[in-house]
């Protein structure tokens, strides 16, 4: 695919915008379905997967974090190179129906699914709430955008904006009522959401996992989370699974 | 035209390029890639008698120019393969070769029995060179006793063509390769994943779950190509090459050293549709190169 734009965000992610190479439309992709990615400029020998931040039959955009090598490297792309990317790849999340009171919880980076997941909401009539977490202030672009299709509140660690603490204390989270809720971000705090809704609430509740890939296509059982019904691919089978699975 | 058919033995082949068990799960996962039928085969994931759910996440590093895994064998159990997952591979229009693992000798024996009703399956793959498991696997492929006992005790039970996968983790692999093939081996293919560890400096902790595991991946190829060498010249029956192969000229690499044939694996994670392209370059390789048959360069390197 082709880079279209390449945005360096405050804090240090990148919000990467990309066109089909050819004439052909992109294939339709679902909200919390993933891409696998070769970042050939990072040098390292398999693909990346990213959740797809948005997309429509002219861009798919990113949302990248620089963790590692590859995720680094995103950074160093410019408008007009190429990356060679596999989407959409795995099993999204589940749609409810309106009036469904939703609520969306991204901490990190794990709020790139969230955008796209918000925007599917509206089209059917939902305004979910999401609860957004970071070390530290989020850029405020990419503040703006969440905010267009959803309720946004921020979390910081260090207190710089909005709430001063984690997500799971956030009065969104703890006082607000939710039929549904759709989690995404670092394992610690899935583990610890998944035990306070299991504990304190009803909310139907699926959780997005970043477990590491090698093949992204359920060939090679790199991937597997320990689920109820035994080991799974993450990559094919999720990666999003319902809390009632996940043996947490 | 240039003629890619080659042969294993008795197993006639429509070019040299099969994929390696564990990197193409059951070939159906890559149909959107690739054309199956264009494959010279592929050989399906480890399978064994009872389902395996593997070794614990996290399975998987990338290590430099390659990777670790520690998958364990995780597979649904011949009888899984032989009621969902094969009649699915009818027809397919390939050689389908099932990879066989075993904890004990009658376990290898008790899958062969069962496969061998299946009259699509010409070939097995006898792995007895995995690194990731407990008990059996490698410990058949370390040492030429282990490695006679099952093969000749599979040998009695499988009817067809009989691979039998060498571990690399050995001091001489070209006495494991005879004894092989003294017990009745057909072919032998080579190499399975090298025994290797990564640590996570920052969290002071390994990176998998099982602490070492099975290297892959190009970091690996010239210890592969040494090998394929060595035992091509110790024995008189086919040999398959992998370890570490990318590209066209990596397989090439392989028949040179003495290969029939290869079998591509982590590549296939890097460029879902890198067998066709190897073939596909083996083919061009060879048009430039004057080149009418694969079989011309099978061990001309004369050393
Ligand atoms: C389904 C899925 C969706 C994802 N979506 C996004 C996304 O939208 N945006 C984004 O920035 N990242 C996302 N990730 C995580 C992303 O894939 C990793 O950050 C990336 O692969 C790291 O590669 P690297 O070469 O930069 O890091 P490496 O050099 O490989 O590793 C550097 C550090 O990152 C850690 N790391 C590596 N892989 C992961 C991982 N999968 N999860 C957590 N930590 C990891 C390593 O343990 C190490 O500490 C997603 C992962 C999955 C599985
Ligand atoms: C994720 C993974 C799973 C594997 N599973 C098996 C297996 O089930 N049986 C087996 O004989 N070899 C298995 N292997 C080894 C490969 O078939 C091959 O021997 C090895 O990866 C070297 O080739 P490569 O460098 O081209 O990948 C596995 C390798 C990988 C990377
Ligand atoms: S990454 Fe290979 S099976 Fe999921």
């Amino acid at each position: 695919m082709r880079v279209g734009f390449v945005r360096r965000l405050r804090g240090g992610n990148v919000h990467i915008g990309l066109h089909p190479a050819d004439a052909n439309a992109l294939p339709p992709m679902q909200p919390g379905q993933f891409v696998e990615v070769a970042v050939d400029k990072a040098k390292v020998l398999l693909n990346r997967p990213f959740s797809i931040f948005n997309s429509s039959p002219e861009c798919l955009e990113l949302l990248v974090k620089p963790l590692g090598r590859a995720s680094a490297a995103i950074a160093d792309y410019e408008e007009g190179d190429t990356l060679r990317v596999i989407a959409p790849l795995g099993r999204g999340f589940s749609l409810p129906e309106a009036p469904a009171r939703v609520l969306l919880v991204g901490g990190g980076v794990g709020v790139a699914p969230m955008y796209y997941l918000a925007r599917a909401l509206n089209e059917r009539g939902i305004r979910p709430v999401l609860v957004y977490g970071e070390r530290t202030a989020p850029d405020p672009a990419l503040k703006e955008l969440l905010s267009r299709h959803a309720e946004l509140h921020i979390c910081t660690d260090d207190g710089s904006e909005g709430f001063h603490g984690f997500v799971i204390d956030h009065p969104a989270v703890t006082q607000g009522e939710y039929d549904y809720a759709k989690i995404c971000g670092p394992e610690k705090m899935m583990k610890f959401m998944h035990n306070y809704i299991a504990t304190n609430k009803n909310w139907d509740t699926e959780f997005s996992l970043e477990n590491k890939m090698a093949c992204g296509l359920g060939a090679c059982l790199c991937c597997v989370e320990n689920t109820t019904t035994g080991n799974r691919c993450v990559c094919t089978d999720g990666p999003v699974f319902n809390l009632t699975e996940l043996p947490w | 035209m240039v003629d890619l058919s080659t042969r294993i033995g008795d197993l006639a082949i429509k070019n040299p390029v099969l994929t390696a068990s564990g990197t193409f799960g059951f070939g159906l996962e890559y149909a959107d890639f690739v054309n199956l039928s264009n494959l010279g085969g592929f050989i399906v994931k480890g399978t064994t008698l009872e389902p395996r759910e593997g070794n614990p996440y996290p399975r998987m590093a990338e290590t430099p120019s390659g990777m670790l895994n520690a998958v364990g064998l995780q597979n649904k159990g011949v009888d899984h393969f032989i009621n969902h997952t094969y009649p699915q591979l009818e027809g397919i229009g390939t050689e389908v070769i099932v990879n066989v693992s075993g904890k004990s000798v009658d376990d290898y024996v008790a899958v062969a029995e069962k496969l061998a009703a299946l009259p699509e399956i010409h070939a097995i793959e006898l792995n007895i060179s995995c690194p990731n498991v407990k008990q059996g696997g490698m410990a058949f492929g370390t040492t030429c006793e282990g490695a006679s006992a099952v093969v000749s005790a599979v040998r009695k039970a499988w009817p067809r063509h009989l691979m039998v996968k060498l571990s690399p983790n050995v001091t001489s692999i070209t006495d494991i390769a005879k004894a092989a093939e003294g017990a009745g081996a057909d072919s032998l293919s080579l190499i399975n994943t090298l025994l290797g560890m990564a640590i996570d400096i920052e969290r002071r902790r390994p990176m998998l779950s099982t602490v070492t595991g099975g290297l892959s991946g190009p970091a690996v190829k010239p210890v592969a190509v040494r090998m394929v060498w060595q035992v091509a010249k110790a024995v008189n029956i086919p040999v398959v090459g992998l370890g570490g192969i990318v590209s066209a000229e990596d397989a090439i690499e392989f028949i040179m050293a003495g290969a029939v044939a290869v079998q591509i694996g982590t590549a296939n994670f890097i460029d879902p549709s890198a067998t066709q392209k190897i073939i596909d370059g083996m083919e061009q390789w060879c048009e430039r190169h004057g080149v009418r048959s694969i079989a011309e360069l099978r061990g001309c390197i004369n050393a």
